[in-house]
């Protein structure tokens, strides 16, 4: 069997892309990949998703965009995919399962939050460095943490943090945030927030002992290290494509997002298209991802009447 | 059959186990933990309870344990032997993963 269309990712993209490709009745199939419903399912409320009058959880947003492309008869397959293979149409992805041929393909893989990438980071994965802070923030009750980074996230993480923590404190490398005006007040306006500008994590200290014991932070101005207690410590310095599936297979740009025709979803493969925060660097919004979705699902059926009528 | 492994019957259920015991330590507000969840319960059906018992258990509601094994990230998996941590994974996976890491509990 060939399919019309094979969507690959699960986050709001690939979700609406699967409803409006459902829809129009072409059996859409959706590989939820290694993280199942993307980076909303580590998000708390979600206050700007338009429809939502008092906000949204991102796991409850996940959940019903994922029934509502059901309903419409979207077939679903909770594996990753391995390999992809665009030489010839129709096109092939490979799971550890199977091997399935489509005319046209949705890439929606997202992105991923970028690590510190220290050792320490990864040895003490799970032992007070956490990578959700929606999960583990109860675990630092009157505790210490410390937020790495200067965007929405790291402001939105901070004051989340404080609903459990004793003290968090924010590590920034520059003496300015980039984050919008809205987020850097609620975290000058929050008592238990504090803020180390110039610097960044040099160490993640406690390896010997099992668990975050501190960080040694680098003077980012005069390059002096220094060492603070804390137990805790949560990254949010930006995220990075899921791309390294598609190195060679379509046109990645040089930071590794996919490339696409301005307005259009549409790559540099016939039928081959990408949606939300893969190809997206500039706005990362659930909701600029879900009309992305869209736009590949329309952009894809019009490619399959071109394709049909070969 | 899925276990509720809570801080009064873990001795028991877990500790005590004759055989291993895979404990998915979750809480509700958790996202990943519930896109997991699902998973663990069709395992808990499908492999025989005489070679591995599996279970869950709220952190929310048992902060002894989840303080006692330092769980601070969540979903969180221990499988206890004899007692004893003999594997722990974080992060949620697909079903897949899950049986590489059991194997060995299976054969």
């Amino acid at each position: 069997m060939i399919y019309d269309i094979v969507i690959i990712g699960s986050g709001p993209a690939g979700w609406t892309a699967a409803i409006y490709a459902a829809r129009a009745e072409l059996k859409p199939l959706v590989f939820e990949g290694s993280e199942p419903g993307g980076q909303l399912m580590t998000t708390t409320e979600v206050e700007n998703f338009p429809g939502f009058v008092n906000g949204i959880q991102g796991p409850e947003l996940m959940r019903v965009l994922r029934d509502q492309a059901k309903r419409f008869g979207t077939q679903i397959m909770s594996e990753v995919v391995e390999s992809v293979d665009f030489s010839s149409r129709p096109y092939t992805v490979t799971t550890k399962e199977q091997i399935v041929k489509a005319k046209t393909i949705v890439i929606s893989t997202g992105a991923k939050a970028r690590r510190l990438g220290l050792e320490s980071e990864q040895k003490l994965f799970g032992h007070g460095v956490s990578a959700c802070a929606t999960c583990d923030g109860f675990f630092f009750k009157g505790k210490n943490v410390i937020v790495v980074g200067g965007g929405d996230g790291a402001m939105e993480e901070a004051n989340f943090l404080t609903r459990f923590a004793e003290k968090v404190t924010i590590v920034h490398r520059r003496d300015v945030f980039k984050a919008s005006k809205i987020m850097q007040e609620r975290v000058m306006d929050n008592p238990k927030i504090d803020i180390i500008w110039n610097a960044e994590v040099d160490e993640i200290l406690g390896v010997a002992v099992g668990h975050v014991t501190g960080v040694r932070l680098k003077d980012t101005v005069n390059g002096e290290t220094y060492e603070i207690s804390i137990d805790g410590v949560f990254a949010a310095i930006g995220h990075e494509p899921n791309t390294s599936l598609f190195k060679g297979k379509v046109d990645l740009d040089e930071k590794g997002y996919i490339k696409t025709i301005p307005g259009t979803s549409r790559t540099n493969i016939e039928g081959v298209f990408a949606a939300g925060d893969v190809q997206d660097t500039r706005y990362r919004q659930a909701i600029t991802a879900a009309s992305s979705g869209c736009m590949a699902a329309l952009d894809a059926e019009k490619s399959l009447t071109a394709y049909v009528s070969l | 059959m899925e276990h509720l492994f809570t801080d009064a019957n873990f001795d028991a259920e877990v500790l005590q186990s004759s055989v291993p015991v895979l404990v998915d330590f979750w809480a509700p507000w958790c996202g990943p933990c519930r896109m997991t969840s699902p998973i663990i319960e069709e395992l808990s059906k499908e492999i025989d309870e005489g070679k591995l018992k599996i279970g869950k258990c709220n952190v929310d509601e048992n902060g002894d344990i989840a303080m006692k094994y330092g769980i601070m990230s969540i979903p969180n998996f221990v499988i206890f032997k004899g007692g004893q941590i003999d594997q722990q994974f974080v992060g949620g996976m697909l079903k897949e993963g899950f049986l590489q890491k059991l194997q060995k509990y299976l054969v």
